[in-house]
């Protein structure tokens, strides 16, 4: 079976504009959401209590929630979590709160209403915690994409770099729009969730960069332009089956792996899409609008100082 | 023929077979198990013969047993004969070991001998509380500039030398000893270096007083601080390893500049070990003040010169001595006894050190009153949510000194529950500073077994999903694909299993993700494949390019993912951190077993043929 008998031949360099114009949109629709809607930071981040209880029958919520207000447990959230049997209780971080105590209270006044509740889970986060895990995760994403820059920078040329990059960032932005419209928790996984994109999204990008190289060398009179689009063309059977692969596996983790990796695996199907679009669409358009030239492809002319020095 | 070098066929086929080997312990399953440990010590082979001895002669056979680590674990079939044995052996060794039902693999001795030992499981995975406890660095540092003022003050008192104060200075890390003139200034320092040698002090002017100081250089601050987050990582294990906490397994291990990262695999309930963890008792050995009148000084709140008031248990004011005869740090071992003359009591040993004030002491001493001062100092939140500590200082006992003793004695007047854990308290030692709790998750059991069920189904379901298609999209070529995508998956589960890293839900999403990128590797390689038949290459030259060409595409795009993996590694906590350790690794193991791996399979099914017509592609 074969989806791709012929090699395509979509102009992707004359029609960047468009795909500019998408990017662009995506990005700022991404970006407003962040701030109109801000993010669900989970208990990762704000610091914080989750308790997370099982009840046998699906049980009313109101009813947890006024039992737990009538006992005097402050601003507590109650909500279903994956199924209407699985409750979750967030508190804010309140420093005379005690973890040990809270889950066991919480199961306590549950267990009022429905006598065979049980406690399933209960996380603690101080709010300094949370607040350092946050600057840490944002400092991981700023490092990952500093040392991918460089590698690219070693590998490539810095206009093929440049539009990696840009290309890369495109990618987290609209993760994390996903995450401002859906309102999903943003927590350390989804956090993981995007530094894995970020590596999937530069494996396609690099991809097609080498066989520009490639084709820049073999066809040196074409325009870049032209070596571009085969280029990109070429590569796309490839582009779109290991994606689709990958999106096979990782669906299968959105299914089947439980509400735990649900922000995560969402975050991947997102993520992996955006970094097929940017990849295919921007960041080798980047790169020519950046001013790439055929030269800039070529193997390097070793100009070895020692034996210039050597001349008479 | 397409030619591929035989020893790179052959390294494949022994790093699978390898990698078989070493993932083997994981198919042997799990079955209920106690685990032996003894507090400070090992478990020795002899009591692993007495307790083997002991449950066969009472019917109760375990199916396997083992040492590691000082610990004993003795497998049993089922769950009755779990408990019945925990009760046999508490009853016949009462007070020997901690005994903590827990869950052992079924994996034979002589693999276990090997090294072989199956994966480990996250906390997210098998159910169990992840503790952080924060240690208080500067507390450490401000209890050392204490004990260098206390040491002056008795120093000079010793050298009688006059002087006007000594002063601790928090923030600025140094202690200065004032004096009226700069005789007394020189006699002083003399007197001070000669009792605490090594000592940098400098001499200073601290507004007209001649003073000598002491100030703590960044590096001795650092080591301190060090010093505090190890010895209290030492004192945790030990307390953890304590009969009265029975924990399987747990792990303490440091986690940046000043925390400490504890996990307790299987547990439930917290409260009753951060009670015991957080706790930094002392005791202190001080002379009563027999001549002041207690009831005096409570009255007026003043103790008189050289006094300071305590209270008992039961709030009766008690003057005690100033000076103190033998402080907790000076103590080695103790332990608790239920029954002696006088009631119960906790049996104390000194060091050398100690032992020798209290020879002196008694000696000088002999029909005076000698009181034992129990300090508890636990961290806890006011209701402004500010970390205080609260020092709870109580006289637990008095006792007439009646004979010369040193190194050996017994503290009567406890209760038998606080007797226990004070004997643990006292034996585990103090905690070098304070610590506070600042992040705390416990994951029940069901959840645990919930989250495996989730993670094999998507595992297996991903990885059906992505056989299938590749099966049906690339022929022959893509079953090859799917026999090295289960030589990755073997090869990843031998590695891990290695190197001991635990397997959490996110590592099963790695494992998954793993399986994508491989899987993209084997494409990248059968695109070129076909794009050089369509080119109209010869079958041979088509694998030959395929594989060549595609390598460095593989390659950059590895490399990209794995520092994105890498940077995880570093900078992630917890279950992130256990995903980036599987990419990481599985990256590794992908790249070898799709390129190498998937190359060999080739070669063994194309290689061999004069001449190949087709590839099924």
């Amino acid at each position: 079976m074969e989806f791709f008998h012929k090699v395509t031949r979509f102009p992707f360099m004359n029609t960047r504009k468009v795909w500019y114009g998408l990017s662009a949109a995506l990005i700022l629709a991404s970006l407003g959401l962040v701030v109109v809607r801000g993010l669900n930071l989970g208990v990762d981040f704000t610091g914080g209590v989750v308790v997370e209880t099982n009840f046998p029958q699906a049980p009313n919520i109101e009813q947890l929630r006024a039992a737990l207000s009538r006992s005097g447990v402050p601003a507590a959230q109650v909500q279903a979590f994956g199924s209407s049997r699985d409750i979750l209780v967030r508190l804010p971080p309140d420093p005379s709160v005690k973890g040990e105590q809270i889950g066991a209270r919480i199961l306590e006044v549950f267990k009022t209403v429905d006598a065979n509740a049980k406690l399933l889970r209960t996380e603690v986060v101080g709010p300094q915690v949370g607040q350092e895990l946050f600057v840490k995760g944002g400092w991981a994403m700023v490092a990952t994409l500093a040392l991918i820059l460089v590698y690219v920078l070693l590998r490539f040329t810095p206009k093929l770099a440049l539009g990696a990059i840009f290309a890369v960032l495109h990618d987290p932005i609209c993760v994390v729009g996903f995450f401002a419209s859906t309102q999903m928790t943003f927590d350390l996984t989804a956090i993981a969730a995007i530094l894995a994109v970020i590596g999937y999204s530069l494996n396609d990008t690099v991809i097609v960069f080498d066989r520009v190289r490639e084709r820049a060398r073999a066809a040196r009179r074409l325009p870049i332009a032209q070596v571009i689009d085969e280029s990109i063309n070429q590569t796309l059977s490839r582009t779109l089956m290991t994606k689709l692969v990958t999106l096979l596996v990782v669906v299968a983790l959105l299914i089947f792996g439980g509400e735990t990796l649900h922000g995560f695996s969402a975050a991947l199907v997102i993520g992996i899409l955006a970094g097929t679009y940017s990849s295919i669409y921007i960041s080798a358009a980047l790169a020519l609008d950046l001013g790439l030239q055929t030269d800039d492809l070529l193997e390097r002319k070793l100009t070895k100082p020692e034996e210039i020095d050597g001349l008479p | 023929m397409i030619s591929y070098p035989r020893w790179k066929i052959a390294l494949v086929a022994i790093v699978v077979v390898f990698g078989i080997f070493l993932a083997l312990p994981n198919l042997f399953g799990e079955e209920n198990a106690l685990q032996l440990a003894r507090d400070r010590a090992a478990v020795q082979a002899s009591d692993r013969t007495g307790i083997e001895e002991l449950l066969k002669s009472k019917g109760v056979t375990p199916s396997g047993a083992f040492l590691d680590q000082g610990r004993l674990t003795l497998r049993f079939s089922s769950k009755q004969d779990q408990l019945k044995a925990r009760d046999l052996i508490a009853e016949a060794r009462p007070n020997q070991f901690t005994i903590a039902l827990s869950q052992a693999s079924r994996v034979p001795e002589w693999m276990r001998n090997l090294g072989l030992n199956p994966l480990k499981l996250g906390l997210d995975l098998r159910g169990g509380v992840y503790l952080v406890y924060q240690v208080d660095v500067q507390g450490a540092v401000r209890q050392q500039l204490d004990h260098r003022e206390q040491d002056f003050r008795a120093s000079l008192r010793n050298a009688r030398v006059p002087y006007q104060d000594v002063q601790v200075d928090y923030p600025a890390d140094r202690v200065r000893v004032l004096f009226r003139d700069s005789d007394s200034l020189a006699k002083g320092k003399a007197a001070i270096l000669s009792d605490n040698r090594n000592l940098n002090l400098t001499e200073t002017v601290v507004g007209s007083s001649p003073a000598l100081e002491l100030k703590l250089t960044p590096q001795e601050i650092k080591e301190r601080q060090d010093y505090a987050v190890q010895q209290n990582i030492i004192i945790l294990r030990n307390r953890l390893n304590s009969p009265e906490l029975a924990v399987s397994e747990p792990q303490v291990a440091r986690e940046g500049v000043d925390r400490i990262a504890i996990q307790l695999p299987g547990l439930q309930n917290s409260a009753e070990v951060k009670k015991i963890l957080g706790k930094t008792a002392t005791l202190e050995f001080r002379m009563v003040d027999e001549t002041n009148n207690p009831l005096e000084a409570a009255a007026t709140g003043r103790a008189p010169l050289g006094s300071k008031l305590y209270y008992t248990r039961e709030k009766q004011p008690v003057l005690l001595k100033r000076d103190v005869v033998v402080t907790g740090d000076q103590l080695t071992d103790a332990s608790f006894q239920p029954n002696t003359q006088d009631g119960p009591a906790v049996s104390v040993s000194l060091d050398s050190r100690g032992a020798a004030k209290m020879l002196r002491n008694t000696q000088e001493n002999i029909g005076h009153l000698m009181a034992v001062v129990f300090i508890d100092r636990s961290r806890e939140k006011n209701a402004q949510g500010v970390d205080v500590d609260r020092v709870t200082e109580e006289v637990i006992n008095r006792a007439t000194i009646r004979g010369v003793f040193s190194n050996n004695f017994q503290i009567t007047g406890v209760n038998p529950i606080e007797g226990r854990e004070l004997a643990l308290l006292l034996r585990a030692g103090g905690l070098a500073a304070p610590l506070s709790a600042v992040e705390e998750r416990a994951i029940g059991p069901s959840l645990g077994q919930d989250n495996i069920d989730k993670g094999v189904n998507a595992m297996v379901f991903g990885m059906l999903a992505a056989f299938v298609f590749m099966a049906i999209y690339y022929k022959v070529f893509g079953l090859i694909a799917d026999v090295v995508l289960v030589a990755n998956v073997v090869l990843l589960t031998a590695f891990l299993s290695l190197v001991g890293a635990a397997l959490t839900l996110p590592g099963i999403a790695a494992v998954v993700l793993t399986v994508g990128m491989a899987v993209d590797a084997n494409i990248l390689i059968y695109e070129r494949i076909r794009e050089e038949l369509r080119n109209g290459v010869s079958p041979r030259a088509a694998i030959t390019a395929g594989f060549d060409r595609a390598f460095s595409a593989i390659f950059d795009s590895n490399v990209t993912a794995a520092i994105a993996g890498l940077v995880l590694w570093l900078f992630g906590a917890g279950a992130v951190r256990g995903f980036a350790v599987v990419l990481v690794l599985g990256i590794a193991t992908s790249m070898f077993t799709s390129v190498m791996g998937s190359r060999a399979l080739v070669q063994v099914i194309y290689g061999g043929k004069r001449k190949v017509e087709r590839l099924s592609i």
